[in-house]
């Protein structure tokens, strides 16, 4: 045991692996906030689709979500790696593929979550705001969603715990996050039961902290 | 630039001898972990319910520091770091017998078990305290009180969110690639590799899985249904 193996190294573990900053375009946590923002735009579209009436808009979000859920992640990351650079017919850095690729796929299950959270606003909320004159778009706008979103922020914060050790298959294409950091150091110094412990400790703290959040976030929610 | 499909690939050569190895190390992978998975999380889940609260602390610290750690984490540590801890004659004996898929079943399986134990704690807290009361005051002791009664009627109950942590753990299997197991993934990237050929490669591995999942949740909806308990909301079967 040989635990100065992270001390020695204490910068590049977690100034470039968890938080993404140093010589490569790398980080946990540089991959995983912006992947939850932007899927969560493309989720909110998806998940209002699969609620609209028209089949022609439900039906292609449903297929989106069944498909993107039936399908490893690792999966879904080779596809992104490989096609990407096709039909954008640019060399994509790895930052670039693993962003697009966890969007797309956490857009689906974000989607599914903006869903339960809309299901969950009582219906009466619709047919009063229709009565008062608001159009369809404004009742979603100003009277659904708000509440919607907030029924959802437990569950999106559970969701974010999934995506944060999600990124972590981000270091099979090569992109330097906390455990491709691991990986690097473990090549030069061949400590891996120091190292591998280490990050998952790392992982371990910043995962068990926002469960603890979410759980008090979703005890306010429930006496509010 | 411009791609030309080349769908032959797939029953040219070996690339359907590949996928067939990669399909059934995958469902070996799957059936193993889950198995382990299962019985961890029976008894870590059960353990969290009984008012022994050494046990209680034991179960819960099992859960929150796995199922709170990247299971490829966990795949590293269980190929890269666990075998050092070992004693030298295990530790041949273990590289010479296909380390890596006996380290990917344990880490699939310690990671899914964290989560299935918590299900099961959802099922073991839902039955009324009064059915535990009854089997113990009818002799039975704690433990075939458990086994007898309260763990039968929570495995019932949870069959629907166990679907969804089956298949997640089905697909996790892939996660196996990353130490070397030639699961089905790795065998869509090693086709992938000899050809060329990405798109068709990926789209066979994709729509096995695609496939697999659907078979695994038409199984559990059927076992759900069969073993639903009677006059319960929900009885009447629910598709995933």
């Amino acid at each position: 045991m040989d635990f100065g193996v992270i001390e020695r190294n204490w910068s590049f573990l977690l100034g470039q692996g968890l938080v993404g900053i140093g010589g490569f375009a790398g980080g946990t946590l540089r991959l995983a906030v912006p992947a939850l923002l932007l899927g969560f735009i493309l989720g909110l579209f998806i998940g209002l689709a699969r609620l609209a009436r028209s089949r022609w808009v439900r039906v292609p979000a449903t297929i989106y979500v069944e498909l993107f859920r039936g399908v490893p992640l690792v999966m879904v990351i080779f596809w992104f790696w490989f096609i990407l650079p096709f039909a954008l017919d640019v060399a994509l850095p790895e930052y670039g593929i693993a962003l697009a690729a966890f969007v797309v796929f956490e857009a689906a299950y974000l989607a599914e979550i903006v869903r339960a959270g809309i299901q969950s606003v009582p219906s009466g909320q619709v047919e009063a705001a229709l009565s008062a004159g608001l159009g369809q778009v404004q009742t979603m706008r100003y009277v659904v969603l708000p509440q919607a979103l907030r029924n959802m922020i437990p569950a999106l914060v559970t969701q974010f715990i999934v995506l944060f050790k999600d990124t972590s298959l981000a270091s099979i294409i090569g992109y330097v996050d906390l455990t491709k950091a691991a990986q690097i150091v473990n090549n030069r110094e061949i400590r891996p039961f120091e190292l591998y412990l280490f990050i998952a400790v790392v992982y371990w703290l910043c995962a068990y902290g926002m469960s603890r959040y979410a759980g008090y976030l979703e005890r306010r929610l429930a006496t509010a | 630039m411009t791609y030309h499909f080349d769908w032959s690939v797939l029953w040219r050569g070996q690339a359907g001898a590949w996928l067939l190895q990669g399909l059934l190390t995958t469902l070996a992978i799957s059936a193993l972990a889950w198995l382990l998975a299962l019985a961890l999380g029976i008894l870590a889940g059960a353990l969290r319910t009984v008012k022994f609260t050494p046990a209680r602390i034991l179960a819960a610290a099992y859960v929150e520091f796995f199922r709170n750690v990247p299971l490829l984490v966990w795949m590293f540590f269980f190929y890269f770091a666990v075998p050092t801890l070992l004693p030298q004659p295990l530790q041949e004996w273990l590289y010479e017998h296909g380390a890596e898929f006996s380290a990917a079943t344990a880490a699939l399986g310690v990671y899914h078990g964290a989560r299935f134990s918590e299900m099961i704690r959802a099922g073991i807290q839902s039955i009324p305290k009064t059915q535990l009361e009854a089997a113990l005051s009818t002799g039975l002791s704690a433990a075939q009180a458990y086994r007898l009664v309260i763990l039968p009627i929570a495995l019932r109950l949870i069959i629907p969110p166990l679907t969804n942590e089956t298949l997640n753990l089905f697909k996790n299997s892939s996660v196996a690639l990353t130490i070397g197991v030639a699961e089905l993934t790795f065998q869509t990237r090693q086709i992938e590799t000899y050809t060329a050929k990405a798109i068709e490669a990926l789209t066979a591995g994709t729509l096995i899985y695609l496939i697999l999942c659907l078979a695994i949740a038409r199984t559990m909806a059927r076992v759900e249904r069969r073993f639903a308990i009677p006059g319960m909301v929900g009885s009447g079967a629910t598709e995933p």
